[in-house]
């Protein structure tokens, strides 16, 4: 369709400055974007209240919507499970039979190394969960991997918490708002986090690519010593995130590192376990004194 | 006398039912809220539990507002690009501003567009369309990338080609509103 001729608007003096204004009005608000951008990418947290503040009001039917996947999620799982169900009930028993004695060496590791913990002195802080929520929304359409979590302030949900769920870690939180905290997820760009290789320990730090994978690189120099199908799990370097939290699994091989999958995935998490810091006592310490004695709190 | 059942007819809309069906008036709610809520309501998308492994979802906000400047020239002022930018920046996770500035720009060029190439036909504005859309998703990675890490973009190739194949659809939806907006 042709435009309408209002950029012609005659000899009316009215018209005239009124669309002058139109074309002013577009370019100082253009200006004005671009310095609200510039602080934005300066101080990331400075727009957090706002961002908050739509998700707030949002939630409520992001929470409608969710209940609802969540529930037709059951209903489709339920229905599945019905068919082989002979036969899934005679490969589960078997695998639960083979289970159950790993499960016993496993208790007897557990107190052997209580036992050898208590010798070294090693005092653990207790696995702290803060709240328990659900993944109500993401940012679906943009580059940045966050994802909004139906707790908040009101469970006491801070910035910089680990956030698990059943199968591995989902990520931390970024923001936080009354009753909604965005975190940003594990497969951004943005979050590092550092893990060890389950089977030897061997340390390395995960970068997400923003694709749903991660880029697992080992801090020792050299050909990549992953395989594929080796496991990750966090390391607990840091202070943030707990140790021996399933991470990831490798499935390609890179020069410098390896390709890696979170095992927990946004879409198919049914809750999202809000933890507290591993150290969080020495990390806020440790951040107190930054070498530069400048420095209060990394950019999270 | 016995009324046949056939004769009764439910009045579906009893206070237009004997209006005069001449020189009846728009209504101006209608017609300046619809586009403005339509454009909003497509940036909150991003609200719905849609959890994906990279950046898939279109931007419906932007697809939405262009449709309506594209199918409509003139009904958008210069300036919508802004306060409509903004908003979906409170819900599209990007820095605060990426598409205030973005979707400005976009209606910028546009309005340079329209001075410039009058008479266009559908196929054209899809191309501008197209255009637009890979020009403001690139834009949004690199605005992305000065404020975080940001990942390759290859990586938006996905969400590209699916937003300028959805962009028909979007315009189809502004066509409907737009005849619930002008109906009497």
């Amino acid at each position: 369709m042709a435009p309408p001729p209002h950029r012609r608007p005659g000899f009316s003096r009215k018209a005239q400055y009124s669309l002058f204004v139109t074309y002013v009005a577009a370019t100082a608000g253009t200006i004005v974007a671009a310095l609200l951008l510039s602080i934005s990418v300066v101080d990331p947290t400075g727009f957090a209240a706002l961002r908050t503040f739509g998700a707030e009001i949002t939630a409520p039917i992001a929470r409608i919507f969710s209940a609802l996947r969540v529930s037709t999620q059951a209903i489709t799982h339920d229905a599945s499970a019905y068919i082989d169900a002979a036969s899934k009930n005679v490969t589960l028993e078997k695998e639960a039979r083979a289970n159950r004695s790993k499960l016993i060496e496993a208790r007897a590791l557990r107190v052997e190394n209580a036992r050898l913990r208590g010798l070294l002195k090693l005092t653990d802080e207790g696995e702290q969960q803060i709240a328990v929520g659900r993944l109500i929304s993401s940012t679906a359409s943009s580059t940045r991997r966050v994802a909004t979590l139906s707790v908040g302030r009101n469970y006491g949900v801070e910035r910089a918490q680990p956030v698990r769920g059943p199968a591995g870690l989902i990520g931390r939180v970024i923001e936080v708002g009354p009753t909604t905290a965005r975190i940003l997820l594990v497969t951004d760009a943005e979050n590092l986090v550092p893990v060890m290789r389950v089977s030897d320990g061997l340390p390395a730090f995960s970068a997400g690519l923003g694709n749903g994978t991660v880029l697992i690189k080992p801090l020792n120099l050299g050909e990549s010593p992953f395989r594929v199908g080796d496991v990750i799990v966090t390391s607990g370097n840091g202070g943030l995130y707990r140790p021996n939290t399933p991470f990831a699994r490798v499935i390609r091989k890179t020069s410098d590192g390896a390709l890696a999958i979170p095992f927990a995935d946004p879409g198919n998490t049914p809750y999202a376990i809000v933890m507290q810091q591993y150290q969080g006592a020495a990390r806020a310490a440790q951040q107190a004194a930054a070498p530069d004695g400048k420095t209060k709190e990394i950019k999270e | 006398m016995k009324i046949p059942i056939t004769a009764i007819r439910l009045p579906t809309r009893p206070g237009r039912e004997y209006e005069s069906r001449f020189d009846r008036e728009q209504s101006l709610l209608k017609m300046l809220a619809i586009p403005i809520t339509s454009v909003i309501l497509a940036s909150m998308v991003t609200t719905l539990p849609i959890f994906t492994a990279e950046p898939l979802l279109p931007p419906f906000g932007l697809l939405m507002m262009l449709g309506w400047r594209l199918m409509r020239p003139g009904l958008l002022p210069v300036w919508s690009g802004i306060p409509f930018g903004l908003m979906d920046d409170l819900f599209s996770g990007q820095p605060f501003g990426s598409a205030g500035l973005l979707w400005s720009l976009a209606m910028l060029a546009l309005e340079i567009i329209d001075s410039r190439a009058i008479w266009r036909d559908y196929f054209q504005d899809w191309l501008i369309a197209a255009l637009l859309i890979t020009a403001v998703l690139l834009g949004g990675l690199w605005i992305a990338g000065l404020a975080h890490a940001a990942p390759e973009p290859s990586l938006l190739m996905p969400q590209i080609i699916l937003s300028i194949l959805l962009y028909p659809l979007v315009v189809r939806i502004c066509a409907r509103l737009d005849s619930w907006r002008l109906a009497t």
